[in-house]
């Protein structure tokens, strides 16, 4: 596809006035496109959150009815009550919207198409055209993501690791159409994924205005730079495996089946090969998110701003030679499984490195709470959390224990929910006013984050327990098993935590909606930042800027002594007596 | 496909025989090329590193592919496609020379050979299928077809695309050794040549 692209080199003509189609709909401008893409993913993002409140329904109150449970259908749910084949469904479809549809392109799809143009100082993407493709390929992935909810025959109910021959035997789960239209959204999403990464890559290395060296790029684009490397290298074998097991349904063959002298176990490697590098994909741009927003927030530099980007870098060569440790169980041998171990243990330290970083970077800072910078804190200490536990799943003993067990979903979103979420959360609330020229309301921000923070620990905290006490995930009624039954009111607890938990994104959502009638702000830089994209009208027109800005140094010259303001945006001069680094 | 084929870029118009350069001294179309080539070399490791998986790694034995795959045809067919390479570089060094009839004449037969390698695999296809080889007929045929097939695929997209250069070469949009355009699809019709070798040697003659 790229292959025509390139000699195409007519230029496009900036700044014309565009038809709305052109402009709002089937826009190469990389900020609609962002916005697009935002717009998508957040609606892929309620869809995971209302099917998790189905599934912690079934966990909470086994058996009973579900309010509105009717709504689904007899065939799903009969009287209201989830079937056990449903419930398979929701798990493996909560999990597949949430990571390919609304966390993956909330991050890059989102943020990697806003931040990075603006923040280089680039007119627009290297291929405005393959961008615009990349969010319209979304449309039929996430329709075939869709469709396999409620496809005849049930929806996927291999989890969304898709483990072979589950994934692919439909008599051992019953399901052939789902399963089907679930590889096929998932091979689209690939593509979309591939092209905007091709951009991402090609932008920032060719792109960046003059003056902006690798090293006075902001956080957040090297850490979005870093992920689109870690998806145009992983993403491909994705492709190449669930083709495969597209195959195996469609076409009789044999590569994961037993049977035909295939190996289940390929699919394994082959999956968590992309799938490791996929966890990195999903935090590096947090992360990047993050960095600037706790400096902007403490008023200080970054600490450690070259440490942070090695430790990206480091992360992310590590992500590549961890694989196995999702695989201990697998019958590998224990030698290898120590490799693994050692290799992912190894990763804790640039972790580490970054979380004191950010920890330096708050100390005795001058700090402004507000709600960007709430969120950001809040994903610092929930991603300390999420990466403790991660230790010990690291550690091949103790993961034979927890193996499979609520200790992994409660890791998961400590990560996913209290890291890339929190973070998502503060990126909007802080580009927002960038976006829409209009400031989200501080108030119901304050509400939306403690009433999130509060509820997402009740529900996410306990599951570590249930881990423990070797409560299964992705089981339908956990009563079955004497052991577990005492565990219930636990459960029960979780449960409600978790509605308390969907509630408490309504102040969220109003405000999210609302904001966008609120009258134009009058300020240019509300958060009084450095980055390049704030010496921009909001929202930024065609085109960005209307001559290449001049990058005169680093972006996090926070409270410099010798300047009047305590921030100095990236292209107005340091003060003469200081050498530029 | 097709609908790339309208793809205008960011890259600014450039005087001839100097391409805008990026910090790496590579200009983008260039530069985008080479990074989709990363990801499409993943992506043939994936089917590649599975068939050798799924052929060496365990004890089942192997067919031998010689007797049911038609070498001789498929090593002229290789020879064709290993040619069109060879006038794909004439048609780059005829686009840096502003040798417009040369650039004419090699992109074509570039797209010829392209098309005549795709028409080549098809009529094997037709052959094997009706011979009863199929996706079905074991980890052979399994792996046989997603390699090969892919592969296919992507000379059918270069075909496509290089006829679409061809086009606009005879319409003039090369002149004046405008040599991007050729460099970057060249670089993806070498690649896809690349990979077709390796297919060649591991399923066909080992």
């Amino acid at each position: 596809m790229t292959a025509t692209t390139a000699q195409a080199s007519h230029g496009h003509a900036h700044h014309e006035e565009l038809p709305f189609i052109r402009k709002y709909v089937f826009s190469s401008d990389h900020k609609i496109i962002a916005i697009q893409f935002m717009f998508l993913s957040l609606l892929f993002l309620l869809l995971g959150g209302l099917l998790a409140m189905a599934v912690r329904w079934q966990l909470g109150f086994p058996g009973q009815p579900l309010p509105f449970g009717r709504l689904l259908g007899e065939g799903v749910a009969p009287s209201g009550v989830i079937a056990p084949k449903f419930y398979l469904g929701l798990v493996t479809m909560h999990a597949t919207y949430m990571i390919f549809f609304a966390i993956m392109p909330l991050l890059v799809g989102t943020f990697a198409n806003y931040l990075i143009p603006l923040k280089i100082g680039a007119p627009d993407m290297a291929f405005p055209r393959l961008n615009m493709w990349s969010f319209w390929l979304m449309i039929p992935a996430g329709t075939f993501a869709l469709l396999s909810l409620y496809a005849e025959g049930g929806s996927p109910a291999a989890g969304w690791t898709g483990y072979a021959p589950l994934s692919n035997t439909p008599v051992y789960s019953g399901v052939s159409t789902g399963q089907i239209y679930w590889c096929l959204g998932i091979a689209v999403f690939a593509l979309s994924s591939l092209l905007g990464s091709v951009n991402y890559i090609t932008t920032v290395i060719n792109l960046r205005a003059p003056g902006m060296h690798w090293f006075r790029l902001p956080l957040s684009v090297w850490a979005l730079f870093i992920t689109a490397i870690l998806a145009v290298l992983a993403v491909p074998i994705l492709a190449g495996a669930i083709i495969m097991l597209l195959f195996d349904q469609v076409l009789g063959t044999h590569f994961y089946l037993p049977s035909g002298g295939g190996q289940p176990l390929l699919w394994q490697h082959l999956f968590w090969f992309f799938g490791h590098p996929e966890v990195y994909i999903l935090i590096l741009p947090a992360m990047g998110i993050v960095s600037d927003i706790i400096a902007n927030g403490s008023r200080k530099p970054i600490f450690g701003y070259h440490s942070m980007v090695y430790a990206l870098c480091t992360i992310a060569f590590l992500g590549w030679v961890v694989w196995g440790h999702h695989m201990f169980q697998s019958g590998m041998n224990p030698t290898l499984g120590t490799t693994f171990m050692a290799s992912t243990i190894l990763i804790a330290v640039p972790t580490a490195i970054k979380v004191f970083n950010w920890m330096g970077t708050m100390w005795r800072g001058n700090l402004q709470l507000h709600v960007p910078m709430l969120n950001a804190i809040g994903f610092v200490a929930m991603f300390v959390i999420g990466g403790l536990s991660g230790i010990f799943m690291a550690s091949a003993p103790v993961d034979m224990y927890i193996h499979d067990t609520y200790f992994i979903v409660a890791h998961i979103h400590y990560v996913l929910f209290g890291g890339s979420l929190f973070a998502i959360f503060a990126g909007i609330y802080f580009w927002y006013p960038k976006m829409f020229g209009r400031q989200m309301d501080e108030t119901l921000g304050k509400w939306h984050f403690w009433l999130t923070f509060v509820t997402y620990n009740a529900t996410f905290f306990p599951m570590h327990i249930l881990g423990v006490a070797g409560h299964m995930r992705r089981i339908y009624d956990p009563n079955t098993y004497e052991f577990l039954r005492p565990l219930q009111s636990l459960n029960t607890f979780i449960s409600v935590s978790a509605f308390l938990l969907l509630g408490s994104q309504l102040p969220f959502m109003w405000n999210f909606v609302r904001s966008l009638a609120r009258p134009k702000m009058t300020d240019i830089n509300p958060w009084r930042d450095n980055g390049l994209e704030w010496t921009l009208p909001s929202p930024p027109p065609h085109g960005n800027y209307a001559t290449p800005p001049i990058v005169l140094h680093g972006p996090y010259e926070y409270s410099r002594p010798d300047t009047a303001e305590d921030f100095l945006p990236q292209d107005q001069p340091l003060p003469a007596h200081q050498e530029t680094r | 496909m097709a609908h790339a084929a309208a793809m205008p870029d960011a890259a600014p118009a450039v005087p001839a025989h100097q391409p805008s350069a990026g910090t790496l001294g590579v200009y983008t179309q260039k530069l985008g090329m080479w990074v989709f080539l990363t990801s499409e070399v993943m992506f043939f490791t994936a089917l590649i590193g599975s068939y050798v998986i799924l052929r060496w790694g365990t004890a089942t034995e192997w067919p031998d592919p010689t007797k049911t795959l038609a070498v001789g045809i498929t090593a002229v067919n290789t020879f064709i496609l290993i040619c069109s390479s060879v006038s794909m570089v004439k048609a780059y060094a005829a686009a840096v020379h502003d040798d417009q009839p040369g650039l004419k004449k090699w992109l074509l037969t570039t797209v010829v050979g392209g098309a005549t390698f795709v028409g080549i695999q098809f009529m094997e296809y037709r052959n094997l299928l009706h011979e009863g080889f199929r996706p079905s007929s074991g980890l052979f045929g399994s792996t046989f077809y997603v390699m090969t097939g892919f592969h296919g695929f992507h000379v059918t997209c270069g075909v496509i695309s290089m006829a679409y250069v061809t086009l606009r070469a005879f319409q003039g949009k090369y002149a004046g050794g405008k040599y991007e355009g050729i460099e970057t699809i060249g670089l993806y019709w070498h690649f896809v040549d690349l990979v077709w070798i390796i297919l060649f040697t591991i399923v066909y003659l080992i």
